[in-house]
């Protein structure tokens, strides 16, 4: 792939690394967006061109970056999500202007939800028509306001380059989120003298990173004296890169572990102080734990109500310590008697020296008594269809644990969340703010392309893995190898269960069609499998495993299996039903 | 307990910070009751004051929530703080000849000046705590207000004290994003 420096020789300057005194050269402003691009490590763009865009794509050939083109904007914007999330860098999605841009809203706003750093460059309408609803043009800027961190509508070829520099800083400094920069196509054509920019000082943003030392000694001492301690591990941790020092400081503590939605794989599963999922469709046992809890200690995350349930019942007896870098958080939802404004990794490292050894045996085993064993017997004596959660094991299993998981949002993504036992740091991919369905295969392919090496699999039921199956030809037409678990009850199962629990079995337009999925697989040149058995279950999934390409697994399950336990809406945690008939 | 706020918003003068602060405290369903806004005795800095009903702790989460935007640098709340806050109002009462002798004097009652008049109208313009302003606008109305057009308090604390980008040289309840500390 030839760089622009290659044409442009004045420019090279990987050897002698004194930019400032090399010549300025003059470059478009399409071009100028790819060095930009190219300053900042980006190696791959998901997007998508159209009309505004023509000049931006025109550049893109001689770029040193790759671009993937999905089938569907918002695709790109959460393969971007996906791919940043196990890479730790950003994720750069494009499109065009107007509907390419709209296209684009969801994505960033799964990305502002979950925290995760994306940039957006979107193509504007030329200057002198926006403002005069100009063919595909939008106010994206003002589209995006409340779902991204920042954005951005250049109005001069000078500040692209410096724009997109902050841009990345700022997707990806204290508070990670997406950031648009939406650029006029008159722009793109323009021609200027380009230098790299250099990060200006923002006065307006200085987020936190070191915590106020008397913070971290109460927090420490809170650790110290109590009984029934507990932490709340969220997204944080990951986002920080902490999770060996949270390790460190769970095992010094010998504090049990509670995990978000997206707090899981930040400290081992399988470890003994971890205890699992909290919340809505977390274990009894760790709700059970939060009810009994002394201390809770939160570290990155946002008390969101699927994890906190009825606030007024969460976490009763506890003093909340929260550690989070965003001081907005603080008291949001909870009400909190510590607060440490801080990096995750920083006020770890500090807790560390403070805290003292300890075990909480008698606590351990108080909430290993709370285990529903119950329904675990009850999970163990099964029927023949494959029961949803034992797929989710077996694909564990088979792939050691050790695959990069993608979920789609509903019952699936839950039994994904309880069963999959997830030891490792970010390969974890779920919507756990938006709630995107479609999310699952963009993401995965994010993730396969972040992380050629690794096996990759996406957890979809029949419903999302609806609204994003044309992803499959970008599967195709990047050659990338992904392996799509498709739990298919015929429902949109989450929304059924709740019909079925709160509605009265008033089933509603839940009942949904799909095409045979092994056919569609084979139409977009993939390969498909049906399972209907428990007996085909794992040779089905070594199978998948096996086959080079991507892979389309259908599951046919029970169509009215439920997700337990479930903390009914607006229900305190410790009101969760384990079966129907508690209801 | 909801009461009246009264915030200091010191923020970057870029295109489109105002539309920010507004769509923020709309999407966090904060209940603005007037928002002026204007330069500063500093370049390139803009200076908001935002009215705004809630209890304290919303108002610190508003605060809080306004420090996230890029171009906000201070946010001060001069609610328990020693301030004059004034407002300007125009308004233009009808008038006839019986009426007028009545009219001028309550406007002189309240130190307002008179801006224009017609055979049927009066132009008054006022400024003054917004109270003062709410009582003189109570007297008027008797008369008949055609058209009314009012600014929202602007306000400074006083002594020697001063508001900066960089905030209060007093005291300060939102002290940098260590606020929770």
């Amino acid at each position: 792939m030839a760089s622009i420096e290659a044409t442009l020789p004045t420019l090279s300057n990987g050897h002698n690394g004194h930019i400032e005194e090399i010549e300025a050269v003059e470059l478009s402003g399409a071009q100028i967006v790819c060095k930009a691009l190219e300053e900042e490590g980006v190696d791959i763009v998901f997007g998508y061109p159209g009309g505004a865009v023509i000049p931006l794509y025109d550049a893109l050939p001689k770029a040193g970056f790759h671009h993937v083109l999905t089938r569907f904007e918002q695709w790109a914007a959460l393969a971007a999500d996906g791919y940043a999330r196990v890479t730790g860098k950003v994720g750069v999605c494009m499109a065009t202007s107007g509907p390419g841009a709209t296209n684009l809203v969801t994505g960033l706003a799964n990305a502002q939800l979950d925290s995760v750093p994306v940039v957006a460059i979107t193509g504007q309408v030329v200057q002198p028509l926006i403002g005069k609803d100009a063919f595909q043009e939008c106010d994206i800027t003002g589209i995006t306001l409340p779902v991204t961190k920042h954005n951005y509508l250049v109005t001069r070829i000078q500040d692209i380059a410096p724009t997109i520099k902050e841009a990345f800083y700022l997707a990806k400094s204290g508070r990670p989120g997406p950031v648009l920069v939406d650029i006029p196509k008159s722009l793109f054509v323009a021609k200027t003298q380009y230098k790299p920019a250099k990060l200006k000082d923002r006065r307006g943003y200085q987020p936190t990173t070191s915590p106020n030392m008397r913070q971290v000694k109460l927090a420490a001492e809170a650790i110290n004296t109590a009984k029934q301690p507990l932490f709340m591990a969220g997204h944080g941790i990951l986002l920080s890169g902490a999770e060996e020092a949270f390790a460190k400081l769970v095992e010094k503590t010998g504090i049990p572990v509670a995990f978000t939605l997206l707090g899981q794989g930040c400290y081992p599963e399988s470890k003994p102080l971890a205890l699992g999922l909290m919340g809505m469709h977390g274990h009894r046992e760790v709700n059970k734990a939060l009810e009994e809890a002394d201390l809770l200690v939160n570290i990155g995350a946002r008390f969101d109500d699927r994890a906190t349930g009825k606030i007024s019942g969460f976490a009763p007896k506890a003093v909340v310590v929260h550690v989070d870098i965003d001081p907005a958080e603080i008291g949001k939802n909870v009400e909190t008697t510590v607060p440490v404004v801080g990096d995750a990794r920083e006020v770890i490292d500090l807790l560390m020296d403070l805290v003292e050894e300890k075990h909480h045996d008698e606590w351990l085993a108080w909430i290993e008594s709370q285990r529903n064993y119950v329904l675990e017997a009850a999970l163990e004596d099964r029927p023949a269809t494959p029961e949803p959660y034992t797929i989710i094991k077996a694909i564990s299993e088979a792939s050691n644990g050790e695959a990069i998981y993608a979920t789609d949002v509903g019952q699936h993504q839950m039994w994904a969340a309880q069963h999959l036992g997830l030891d490792y740091p970010n390969r974890w991919l779920s919507s756990g703010g938006l709630g995107t369905m479609g999310y699952g295969l963009p993401a995965a392919i994010g993730a396969k392309i972040g992380c050629p090496d690794r096996e990759v699999w996406a957890i979809c039921g029949d419903g999302g893995f609806q609204m994003s199956l044309n992803e499959l030809a970008t599967c195709t037409q990047e050659g990338i190898d992904v392996k799509i678990a498709v739990l298919n009850n015929g429902y949109l199962g989450m929304v059924r269960q709740w019909q079925d629990l709160f509605q009265g079995k008033n089933y509603s337009e839940v009942k949904i069609n799909g095409p045979d999925f092994v056919k569609l697989a084979e139409a977009y040149g993939v390969t498909g499998i049906r399972v209907e058995t428990d007996a085909e279950l794992m040779p089905a999934i070594q199978k998948a495993r096996e086959t080079p390409g991507t892979v389309v697994v259908e599951f046919v399950i029970e169509p009215e299996a439920n997700v337990w336990p479930i903390v009914p809406q607006g229900a305190s945690n410790s009101e969760m039903l384990h079966r129907y008939e508690d209801r | 307990m909801k009461r009246q706020h009264t915030l200091i918003v010191m923020v970057e003068d870029h295109p489109g910070v105002l539309n920010r602060v507004v769509s923020l405290l709309r999407r966090r369903s904060f209940n603005i009751d007037s928002i002026t806004v204007g330069h500063s005795e500093q370049p390139r800095v803009s200076r908001m004051t935002i009215v705004v009903r809630g209890t304290d702790a919303d108002i610190e989460q508003a605060g809080k929530q306004l420090y996230k935007l890029m171009e906000v640098l201070k946010v001060i709340d001069l609610t328990d703080q020693s301030v004059i806050a004034h407002e300007m109002m125009i308004v233009k009462v009808a008038a006839k000849a019986q009426q007028r002798q009545e009219v001028l004097l309550i406007a002189q009652m309240f130190n307002a000046r008179v801006l224009d008049a017609s055979p049927n109208t009066i132009m008054i313009e006022a400024t003054g705590p917004v109270e003062q302003i709410e009582s003189l606008l109570g007297m008027l109305r008797a008369f008949g207000i055609r058209e009314l057009a009012r600014t929202g308090a602007i306000a400074m604390t006083k002594g020697s004290g001063m508001i900066t980008s960089k905030g209060l040289t007093d005291s300060d309840r939102y002290a940098g994003s260590a606020a929770a500390d």
